[in-house]
C-alpha cells in the first residue's frame, strides 16, 4: 500500500475576483522510501499542494475537493488534535527558508526540546541524547545545540531544519525548496546528505523545487506541475531524457549547460494563465508552440501509459467534439 | 582590443567588525584587478561571501574603496563617482521586489532616470524614449507597461524594467548584481538573452555577478572566479569552463547541478561548502583549509596570479603550466 495517497485534490484561494484554483485535480502516490520531486514555475501550485498535504493551509486557502490519505488515514477529515498526533511523528515539513522558519530567540537545542516535549514523553536525558544524535546525522557538532540561528551559516541552518524534521523518525519528510537560498556547493552537499540519510533511515521524501536540475540525480520520480495540474509524471531519468509534454520540454531547454557546445536557448515565452479565469482547453495552450485547434477547446486528461503519465493532446489524441 | 571601458586596479575594501574586545578587520575584497573591454560581458563568479557584490557596490559608489583605483572610460573615478559616471555605469540589483518603488507607476522611474541623466529631452521626447527603452528589453507594448504599477509585473518583467532603467542613462557599462538569481529557472534564460542582445546590438559592456557557472558560461566572454575576496582564476569563459585550473574552480564545476552530466563522485561529499569570513586573515592561501592539494607553502604565503600559456591567470602553487 502507498504511504501517501493524494486523490483528485482541489485547493482554492478566495480572492476579490472570485476563487482562484491553485491546485486542480492532483493525484499522487508515494511509496515507502520513495523520493518524489514536484517541479514547476512560481505560481504553479506546487507549494500550495505541499501545504494541503501537510494540512497547513490557512484562510484564504482551502481544500474544496479530494482527499489525502497517509497510511490509510484521511488527513483531510481529522480534527486539529488528531492531526497533531501525526505531525512530526509520521510526517514532518522542512520549510523553504530556515532563516524564517527557525525561532531567532531560541537556541537550536531549545527548539529541538520543544518538539520532543510536545510530541513525546521522553525525559531530559533522552531528549539531549536524541538531539545530539540528529545533529550528528547532518554533520553539525553537538556544541551548536547552544547556538542561536543567527550564529549558523545558511547551509548549517538548513541542515539543522532537516535534523529537526528527523527528530522523531517520521516516515515522510516534506521539503519545500530547502536548497533555493544556498550556494551551489552547499546545495549539492545538502542534497547528498538527504540522499544518504534516506538510504540509512528509509523515509520517503516529497520535494518541491522550481529548479529541476537540483533533483535530477536524487529523485526516483518527477512530477511536472503547470497551472495547478500535473502535466507529466514519470521516472526522473525518463522525464529528463525524453520529456513528452511541451512544457516539460520548455523547462529542460530553459537552463544553460556546462557541457557541449554553447547554443542559444529560448526558454518559454509568455506567462502562466490566470487561476481565477483559466482557459477552457489545455492550460498550457496559450504558450504552446505546438498548440492545435483542439487544445483550446478540450481540456486534456492525464493519461497513464507504461508507468508515465502525460496530459497532452499531442501524445494522447482525442476525438474532436 | 581597444582601451578597456573599466580598469580596476588593486581594489581593496575592508570593514571594521566586532566590538571593543573582538574588534577585527573583515577583508571583503583584497587587491582585485581586472579590466572590462568595450562590448564585453565579464562574469564575476563566486559563492556568497566571496566579495563579488562588494566589488559591484564599490564600483557603483555605494561605498568608497579602502585602497586601489578605478579607472572608467580612461579617467580615475576617485573615491566617489560623479553623477555622470554613475549614469554611464548604472547598477541592476538582485531583488526585483525590493529595488522598485511600489507606489509609483513604471513610467515614473524611467522618466526620473531620463530627467536626471538626459536633461536635454523634452517631456514628449522623454515619453517616447521611455516606451522605446521598455520595448528594447522585451516589455511590449511599452506604452501600456509605462502606466502600470510594479505589483502588476512579474519578477522577470521587473528585472527587465531594471535593465530598461539602467539603459535610460546611455550607459557604457551595466553592473548586474545577480540579476536572475531570484527568478524562476524558466524565466532566467529570457533575461540572459536580453543581456546578450544588449551587448551585441548596443555594444554595452556588462559586469555580470553570479554564483551560477552555467549562466555565466551562457552570457560571458570572460570569467573571473573569486574566493574569499581574492581572484583565484580568470580567463576566457570557454577556457575556464573546459580546463579549470584552480582547485576551487574545479570544485565549483563539479558541484554545479547539471542533469545532463552523470553525478560526479567527488570531494563535495565531505565538503560542506562553507566559504570563510575573512577576519584578520593569516598570510596563506584562503582556500587552503578546503583544498585537496594543500601543501606547507600554501599555508605560509598567498600565491600570486600567474598567466599560463592558455592566457588563463591562476593563483595557485599547485598549478603547473603544461
Amino acid at each position: 500500500m502507498s504511504l501517501l495517497s493524494v486523490s483528485d485534490l482541489y485547493v482554492e484561494y478566495e480572492t476579490a475576483a472570485g476563487p482562484a484554483r491553485a491546485v486542480s485535480g492532483v493525484s499522487l502516490e508515494l511509496e515507502p522510501g520513495e523520493f518524489l520531486a514536484i517541479v514547476g514555475e512560481s505560481g504553479c501550485g506546487k507549494s500550495t499542494l505541499l501545504f494541503a498535504i501537510a494540512q497547513l493551509l490557512t484562510y484564504p486557502a482551502r481544500v474544496v475537493g479530494g482527499s489525502v490519505h497517509f497510511d490509510g488515514v484521511d488527513l483531510t477529515s481529522l480534527r486539529p488534535e488528531e492531526l497533531r498526533q501525526h505531525r512530526w511523528r509520521d510526517f514532518s515539513v522542512v520549510m523553504q527558508s530556515a532563516m524564517n522558519a527557525l525561532n531567532p530567540t531560541l537556541s537550536i537545542g531549545a527548539q529541538l526540546v520543544d518538539v520532543c516535549r510536545a510530541h513525546t514523553d521522553w525525559d531530559e536525558r533522552r531528549i539531549a541524547e536524541r538531539s545530539a544524535e540528529v545533529l550528528a546525522m547532518v554533520s553539525i557538532d553537538a556544541a551548536h545545540l547552544k547556538s542561536y540561528p543567527f550564529q549558523l551559516s545558511g547551509g548549517m541552518r538548513q541542515r539543522a531544519m532537516i535534523a529537526m524534521a528527523l527528530l522523531l523518525e517520521p516516515r515522510l519528510v516534506i521539503m519545500d525548496e530547502p536548497t533555493s537560498a544556498l550556494d551551489v556547493v552547499a546545495q549539492r552537499s545538502l542534497m547528498r546528505q538527504i540522499q544518504a540519510l534516506r538510504e540509512r533511515l528509509g523515509f520517503s521524501v516529497l520535494f518541491v523545487t522550481h529548479d529541476m536540475s537540483v533533483v535530477s540525480h536524487f529523485s526516483d520520480r518527477l512530477a511536472v506541475m503547470y497551472a495547478g495540474e500535473v502535466v507529466e509524471l514519470g521516472a526522473t531519468r525518463q522525464v529528463f531524457d525524453r520529456p513528452q509534454h511541451p512544457y516539460s520540454h520548455g523547462l529542460m531547454d530553459a537552463f544553460p549547460s556546462l557541457l557541449g557546445a554553447p547554443k542559444p536557448l529560448t526558454g518559454i515565452a509568455g506567462n502562466p494563465p490566470s487561476l481565477v479565469d483559466p482557459p477552457a482547453g489545455c492550460q498550457f495552450a496559450p504558450r504552446c508552440a505546438q498548440a492545435m485547434d483542439v487544445c483550446t477547446l478540450v481540456r486534456p486528461e492525464l493519461v497513464q501509459e507504461d508507468g508515465r503519465a502525460v496530459r497532452c493532446h499531442l501524445i494522447h489524441p482525442v476525438d474532436r467534439p | 582590443m581597444s582601451e578597456p571601458v573599466l580598469q580596476v586596479q588593486g581594489l581593496t575594501r575592508h570593514f571594521r567588525v566586532g566590538g571593543f574586545r573582538t574588534r577585527g578587520l573583515l577583508h571583503a575584497t583584497d587587491e582585485v584587478s581586472f579590466d572590462v573591454g568595450a562590448g564585453e560581458i565579464v562574469a564575476l563568479v563566486g559563492e556568497s561571501g566571496s566579495g563579488k557584490s562588494t566589488i559591484a557596490r564599490v564600483l557603483a559608489g555605494l561605498y568608497p574603496p579602502s585602497a586601489g583605483r578605478v579607472v572608467f572610460e580612461g579617467r580615475d573615478v576617485g573615491r566617489r563617482p560623479s553623477r555622470e559616471v554613475r549614469g554611464r555605469m548604472p547598477m541592476v540589483f538582485q531583488d526585483p521586489f525590493g529595488s522598485i518603488n511600489p507606489v509609483l507607476r513604471v513610467g515614473h522611474s524611467i522618466a526620473r532616470s531620463l530627467k536626471l541623466h538626459r536633461p536635454e529631452l523634452s517631456g514628449a521626447e522623454r515619453e517616447q524614449e521611455a516606451v522605446a527603452l521598455l520595448e528594447r528589453v522585451g516589455l511590449i507594448p511599452g506604452a501600456d507597461v509605462l502606466r502600470r504599477f510594479p505589483h502588476e509585473l512579474s519578477g522577470g518583467q521587473r528585472q527587465r524594467l531594471g535593465f530598461a532603467q539602467a539603459l535610460a542613462s546611455h550607459p557604457s557599462l551595466i553592473l548586474a548584481d545577480e540579476p536572475v538569481s531570484m527568478l524562476d529557472v524558466s524565466i532566467r534564460i529570457g533575461l540572459l538573452n536580453v543581456m546578450r542582445d544588449l551587448r551585441d546590438s548596443e555594444g554595452v559592456s556588462i559586469l555580470y555577478i553570479t554564483h551560477d557557472l552555467a549562466s555565466a558560461r551562457y552570457v560571458a566572454d570572460r570569467m573571473i572566479v573569486l574566493y574569499a575576496g581574492r581572484i583565484v582564476e580568470q580567463g576566457d569563459t570557454e577556457r575556464v569552463i573546459t580546463t579549470p585550473q584552480h582547485p576551487y574552480t574545479r570544485l565549483l564545476m563539479s558541484t554545479a547541478p547539471d542533469p545532463r552530466l552523470p553525478l560526479a563522485d567527488d570531494a563535495s561529499v565531505t565538503d560542506l561548502g562553507e566559504p570563510p569570513k575573512v577576519i584578520n586573515p593569516g598570510p596563506g592561501c584562503r582556500f587552503a583549509p578546503r583544498c585537496p592539494l594543500v601543501t606547507e607553502q600554501c599555508r605560509a604565503s598567498t600565491p600570486a596570479l600567474v598567466t599560463l600559456r592558455s592566457n588563463q591567470r591562476v593563483a595557485c602553487y599547485a598549478v603547473e603550466d603544461e
